[in-house]
């Protein structure tokens, strides 16, 4: 790839010991599972991600909120497909005093899209758990109205899931049907 | 907290959608004389006193202000965990259902909130969207990244050059590629103009929606100025793709600099005549000082962002936080109000209209020269004449409008600090020419469903006021 141009590979430095932040220090402290990285940035400092097991995750998210990790930014799901496990989960907070953003990521295999809802942590995640429902079909555990929140509620499948087809709507219009 | 149901959050259970059977089971009257005269008792207040300060008759309105007044009294507590208990000397048909939207014009789009009224006091919300769901991250996964921006910029079209800033930014995260300096400048240039459209589109409707109908007038007559020079820049006035992977479409038009004095000149004179419009008006202080109030802790739970928070007191500005696109190097200043309410929501974006203009001023004055994207034949296409003169260059040209630019595998959060607080993109590519995964965060969808908690237990009639403040873009919302 020129677009990586011809400065010295990353191999050459010796990476930083991770966590080398003190919040994430203490996390990882108290969950020894959880592994943390750190994503590389053009022109930004390293952003810095932690792989939470599932089982963990309520309290992993308990500890950051009681650590200053206390503002609710954002939750996603991924479909990764072919990969084991097949979904992630994505949350994303913020501790304001000093700034730092910590992106969890939590692995969600395919036969059991089961999650610990993060609501009783995170009142904020509720509309974003139902989006990853609505679009992923990952079912949270916990989460007080998990219904559908984008799409009606009579809709069959979950359309961000890469084995969901696309463009298989019918249209709803009158002569739109073709004659059988 | 799982086990009782958060009205908080707008999700209501079965007693609010059961409500309107529960009044249709109970029977009315079937004298109408007899209906009248309980309505009559309703309005007097002369068997219920306390009903006389929700009732709509003479004197009521003059509470509003008032710390002591009882229903702003609970909204300042805090409201994260449903707290409400049915109010047995209330009867059940006086509890009543009321559908705001889709199709309203104070909703700003297509947003439905079920509210739950007793007598003018609302109980419960919930907000209803998807009206505006056109699957969009579903088909940024079919766009290659250079067409990314097209559909990326239609989503918050009211600050669309965030958008596509937020977009490319993530991209060339990912491409390790670094902007040159004219390209970043370029990039806070236009999406500080645009924050100061976006905020101007704002107070508009803000004024329009409490009866300000000048107002509405002067913001959109403001707003052009802008959408002018946007439009003499990009080519159009809205949903630009302007700012892509690599850099920047085209380079700033001849005579820009005037163009922006222009702006420079004009801008702070108007906003200037709007405050002395609006600052010492009572009415407009009226329905906007003490109204839709959010607690700091109220907004970071529920991940609200921009002006609310900061009207709020969080001094939390992404430009600041996690700077982006250099625009460490100008000097600004964060406006922090500390009500919360939509007064304090009004003056912080006002302020912040100022603070732009100053970047916008900076920018004017240290615009450097040079390139307005990055020269790599990878990922910008090369200049017009090259491809007449050169083979390579029109290979280069031809993949990349065919085939796109492939990005190295990866995931990667981008935020920008979008008029309406924190836009946020997650952008995962598996090593292809188009996105694996594209989520975004958009700082409308956190307001809308912190609306719950700035609505129960105030007024209907403040509810517009605080829907027009938290300044919701559903396209945003529903994506």
């Amino acid at each position: 790839m020129t677009a990586k141009g011809g400065e010295v590979p990353p191999e050459a430095q010796a990476p930083p010991e991770l966590p080398n932040h003190p919040l994430l220090s203490e996390l990882a402290a108290s969950f020894e599972e959880v592994s943390f990285s750190q994503v590389p940035r053009v022109e930004a400092g390293p952003q810095d991600t932690a792989l939470v097991p599932r089982e963990q995750i309520v309290a992993f998210m308990e500890a950051a909120f009681d650590l200053g990790y206390r503002m609710f930014v954002d939750l996603c799901a991924v479909d990764y497909f072919r990969r084991d496990p097949r979904f992630e989960v994505v949350v994303n907070v913020l501790a304001l005093d000093p700034p730092h953003r910590l992106i969890v990521r939590v692995g969600v295999p395919a036969d059991d899209p089961t999650m610990p809802s993060i609501t009783g942590v995170y009142p904020g995640a509720n509309f974003y758990e139902r989006e990853a429902f609505d679009l992923f079909g990952i079912q949270f555990a916990g989460h007080p109205d998990l219904t559908r929140i984008l799409l009606p509620d009579d809709w069959e499948g979950h359309p961000l899931r890469k084995d969901y087809e696309v463009g298989s709507v019918p249209v709803q219009f009158k002569g739109a049907h073709r004659a059988e | 907290m799982s086990d009782t149901p958060n009205f908080a959050t707008g999700d209501v259970e079965a007693p609010t959608i059961e409500a309107p059977d529960a009044v249709g089971a109970e029977a009315p009257p079937e004298d109408a004389a007899e209906r009248r005269e309980l309505h009559d008792i309703w309005v007097a207040g002369t068997e219920e006193p306390e009903w006389v300060s929700q009732a709509t008759d003479e004197g009521a309105q003059e509470l509003l202000p008032d710390a002591e007044e009882p229903a702003l009294a609970v909204q300042r507590g805090t409201l994260v965990d449903d707290d409400y208990v049915a109010d047995d000397t209330v009867a059940a048909d006086e509890r009543q259902i009321i559908n705001l939207g889709p199709q309203h014009p104070s909703t700003h789009g297509v947003l439905r909130l079920q509210l739950e009224l007793e007598g003018e006091t609302i109980r419960r919300v919930k907000p209803i969207i998807g009206y505006l769901h056109t699957g969009m991250e579903k088909t940024a996964e079919t766009l290659t990244f250079l067409q990314g921006p097209t559909n990326v910029t239609r989503m918050d079209y009211l600050s669309p050059f965030h958008n596509e800033l937020c977009f490319s930014l993530a991209v060339e995260h990912l491409l390790e590629l670094p902007m040159p300096p004219r390209a970043k400048a370029i990039r806070v240039l236009m999406t500080e103009l645009n924050r100061i459209a976006s905020h101007l589109l704002w107070l508009a409707t803000q004024g329009m929606d409490i009866g300000a109908l000048s107002m509405m007038l002067y913001g959109w007559r403001e707003r052009e100025r802008l959408l002018e020079f946007f439009e003499k820049t990009t080519g159009l006035r809205m949903n630009h793709n302007y700012i892509r992977p690599g850099g920047v479409a085209a380079d700033l038009p001849d005579g820009w600099e005037e163009d922006i004095e222009d702006i420079l000149k004009g801008v702070p004179a108007s906003v200037a005549e709007y405050e002395e419009l609006l600052n010492e008006n009572p009415i407009f202080l009226d329905r906007t000082q003490g109204v839709g109030i959010i607690t700091p802790e109220e907004a970071m739970a529920y991940g609200v962002s921009g002006p609310i928070a900061r009207a709020a007191g969080i001094q939390l500005d992404l430009r600041r936080v996690a700077p982006y696109s250099g625009i460490e190097q100008y000097d600004f200043e964060i406006p922090v109000g500390k009500h919360g309410d939509v007064y304090d929501r009004y003056t912080v974006r006002v302020a912040e209209i100022r603070e732009s203009l100053k970047i916008v001023s900076q920018v004017l004055e240290t615009m450097p020269a040079g390139d307005y994207r990055a020269e790599d034949r990878k990922v910008t296409p090369p200049p017009r004449k090259r491809i007449d003169e050169s083979m390579e260059a029109l290979i280069h040209h031809f993949k990349i409008f065919t085939e796109g630019f492939k990005v190295p595998a990866g995931a990667i959060w981008q935020s920008v600090e979008s008029p309406r607080g924190e836009l946020g993109m997650y952008l995962v590519s598996a090593g292809g020419p188009r996105p694996w995964r594209l989520h975004v965060r958009g700082p409308s969808f956190a307001a809308v469903q912190a609306l719950p908690v700035m609505l129960t237990d105030s007024l209907i009639a403040d509810m517009i006021s605080t829907l027009a403040s938290s300044d919701p873009v559903l396209g945003d919302v529903d994506r």
